[in-house]
């Protein structure tokens, strides 16, 4: 793998008013890799994940897509560089069909006509291209799929747009254990045919299964970026929970514990 | 409905390795070729696009849809037969061909109205001033070429574009201001009745309203189509209907996706053009009552004279299969459509999609304010006359009961325009058998309860396959 990140984060800053939520945060995410980021609740992820995406404006530090400096002012442009995001309360209409979901928003069309056949045929082949094969037919309403088919769903959509990043929020919160492994195989998938995955999740056993690199936050701090290798689940939890390691030597640590 | 990837369960993922996931077997998606097994696998799932290989796979889909509470316009058709059966059975005067002709420009009125309340459906809004702003349009129409001897093409067209105009006020109200929708336009219900009547008052003739002079406004209600256009009319509509479903049909089968059945493509369009030329024909016929020659003084001498004959298509039905051709192509074919689905579906969604929900928004309130001005021009050129009776609260509720009725949901996101038009017969059937029925007898008290039974009847139809939907989990 190459040692440019496809997307970093250097030194972010974010506040509410007086609170500050995000005190020079940096992050790496590469490509062919999935990066855990994790933390305990309000340490600042999703605060990290929506400056990515472009809801939030940073209020410091420095936004690098491919080493590039770029200004991210609102998803539109996040999706135009490439960056999809899959958010935990998934964004599908359950009056619509999977294609219909998969191309919401970006109809692909033939003069005034909506080109349904073709975007049958490319729904089915982006399903296909990832293994899916819970589903059995493009055609059916969203409604009438389960908690892992609809998180399918989103991913797919996600990955239809040729995008090179994405994040996924909490992605298996919702799911039993069948279907949790089903999504983290996919989620393992995307990042062998070469997309950076970016996984937020609360559960540790899920993250140390898929990822190949771990970020911790921790109020508002990275506490550490590591690789997979670096950690088992106890200093993962102790990361979490106390921001530190206690004697550690770990490499991936970025800026040191803090004290 | 939850089967899984059998190959993906319990399978532990390595990390940091594809080792894991390599082994797994290239899967598919059951891809549309034609294996025996996809037809049964498909028959079990509620598709929106109604695929399948044979006859019976489909007939099985419809079945399973409509058990999952999918019922669409069903129980409407069925209750349209029923009572078209009920009253031609006790009542002669109900089954006249003068009658269906009668029924016919009576309920396009409505029916105009509920095409653009379906609109405003779809996206879980309401709009209670409908039915007054078709009368503030209407009004605005019959002033300018009363009083102001305006020619008709620039009066219907002032019409109209008030009725833009209401929407576009509705529409910002809504999405700017954010006051719910029924409580802007119950507020505009209110300030549109006094509105018309200012309008109306403002150059009422003899009975408190303002008459209809122009003739062209005059003939969309009381004017037939020759005969020959007519059946012209049913022609271009049979091979537009072919065309649309035969071309669909070919460019699915050209990239290789499942298509309808032959048979019931066929059967589809068969349906549709044996009831268009039978629509044609009776309509053709000449329905005056009173076809016996009277005795009238012509010129000083006293003369038989035969009554004209009443035949041909009325020319509102040419309004009414445009504007159907027309809405059905922008909700089911465009992208525009497409949009409005998705945001009454899942407003935050359509947002993170990227779609204008607050245009859709507005849009929608646009629509349905702009056939609300062609519905109230077409009220008044059925009774000749502009008057706000005929504009009230009834007509608003008779046409979201059409919309209802005909099988588009409250909750949004579910509803086509087909509906309008068949819940609007039944509707009509009802208003106008009931009224036949029980006339002289307390007439219109019973026909508002019936009304108001049936409306409840299919809201709550409406919400219990709705429940059922969620609990199949077929939408």
């Amino acid at each position: 793998m190459s040692d440019q990140p496809i997307l970093e984060m250097r030194d972010i800053k974010k506040s509410f008013g007086p609170v500050d939520v995000l005190k020079e945060v940096d992050f790496r995410a590469q490509a062919g890799q999935v990066t855990a980021l994790v933390g305990d609740n309000g340490a600042g992820k999703s605060t990290l994940v929506k400056c990515i995406s472009g809801t939030y404006a940073i209020d410091g530090g420095e936004y690098l897509y491919e080493g590039r400096p770029v200004v991210v002012h609102s998803p539109r442009d996040a999706s135009a560089l490439g960056i999809e995001i899959v958010y935990q309360d998934l964004a599908l209409c359950d009056n619509l069909d999977i294609v219909q979901n998969m191309f919401l928003g970006r109809e692909r069309v033939s003069g005034l006509v909506l080109d349904e056949s073709s975007m049958e045929q490319a729904a089915e082949e982006t399903l296909r291209s990832l293994s899916v094969r819970t589903v059995k037919s493009v055609r059916q309403r969203v409604a009438s799929l389960s908690g892992g088919q609809r998180q399918t769903v989103a991913i797919a959509k996600a990955v239809l747009w040729n995008s090179n990043v994405v994040v996924l929020d909490e992605p298996t919160a919702a799911l039993g254990v069948a279907q949790t492994a089903q999504v983290l195989s996919l989620v393992r998938r995307l990042a062998d045919r070469g997309l950076a995955v970016v996984l937020i999740s609360h559960n540790m056993t899920d993250v140390l299964q898929v990822a190949d690199s771990i970020a911790v936050l921790y109020l508002g701090q990275m506490a550490a970026q590591v690789d997979r290798r670096d950690v088992n689940q106890q200093q993962l939890v102790e990361l979490i929970t106390t921001g530190r390691l206690e004697g550690s030597d770990i490499a991936g640590i970025t800026k040191g514990a803090i004290a | 409905m939850t089967s899984l990837d059998d190959n993906g369960t319990d399978k532990p993922v390595a990390p940091g390795g594809a080792s894991a996931v390599g082994t797994s077997p290239p899967a598919t998606v059951p891809a549309p070729a034609g294996t025996s097994g996809t037809e049964d696998r498909l028959a079990a799932v509620a598709t929106s696009l109604p695929v399948a290989h044979s006859a019976r796979g489909y007939f099985n889909l419809y079945v399973q849809r409509v058990r999952g509470g999918e019922m669409g316009s069903l129980p409407a058709v069925g209750g349209l037969v029923g009572l078209v059966i009920l009253f031609s059975a006790i009542q002669p005067t109900f089954r006249g061909l003068y009658n269906f002709g009668n029924m016919l420009t009576e309920g396009s009125g409505p029916v105009l109205l509920a095409m653009g309340l379906v609109f405003v459906l779809l996206l879980g809004e309401i709009d209670l001033s409908a039915g007054f702003a078709g009368g503030v349009c209407a009004a605005v129409m019959v002033r300018l070429m009363v009083g102001y001897n305006m020619a008709w093409p620039v009066s219907i067209g002032a019409a109209l574009v008030t009725g833009i105009v209401i929407g576009l006020l509705i529409g910002f109200l809504r999405t700017k201001v954010r006051i719910p929708s029924f409580v802007v336009t119950l507020a505009f219900f209110l300030a549109f009745q006094g509105v018309a009547l200012f309008i109306v008052n403002n150059g009422k003739g003899a009975h408190g309203d303002v008459r209809i002079t122009d003739n062209v406004v005059l003939a969309f209600e009381n004017s037939q189509m020759p005969k020959w256009a007519g059946w012209l009319l049913a022609a271009v509509l049979i091979a537009g209907y072919g065309y649309v479903k035969l071309s669909a049909q070919r460019a699915r089968r050209r990239q290789g996706l499942l298509g309808e059945p032959t048979v019931v493509l066929a059967a589809k369009i068969g349906g549709v053009t044996v009831g268009l030329l039978l629509f044609v024909l009776l309509l053709n016929q000449n329905r005056n009552v009173n076809s016996t020659p009277v005795a009238t003084n012509v010129n000083g001498t006293i003369t038989f004279v035969r009554p004209p004959a009443v035949e041909g298509v009325p020319w509102v039905v040419l309004v009414l299969v445009g504007f159907f051709v027309l809405w059905t192509f922008v909700l089911s074919r465009t992208r525009y459509g497409r949009h409005v689905y998705a945001v009454g579906g899942n407003e935050e969604a359509s947002r993170r999609a990227g779609i204008a929900v607050d245009r859709v928004r507005i849009s929608v309130f646009v629509i349905c304010s702009f056939m609300a001005a062609v519905g109230g021009i077409m009220i008044g050129s059925n009774v000749a006359a502009v008057s706000v009776q005929n504009y009230s609260g009834n007509t608003l509720l008779l046409a979201v009961g059409a919309a209802v009725i005909g099988g588009t949901s409250l909750f949004g996101g579910k509803g086509r325009v087909v509906d309008a038009l068949i819940g609007g017969a039944v509707v009509e059937v009802i208003q106008n058998g009931m009224s036949n029925l029980v006339q002289g007898n307390n007439g219109s008290s019973v026909q508002y309860i019936v009304t108001g039974v049936v409306l409840m009847l299919a809201a709550a139809i409406d919400a219990l396959s709705r429940r059922r939907a969620g609990a199949t989990g077929l939408g």
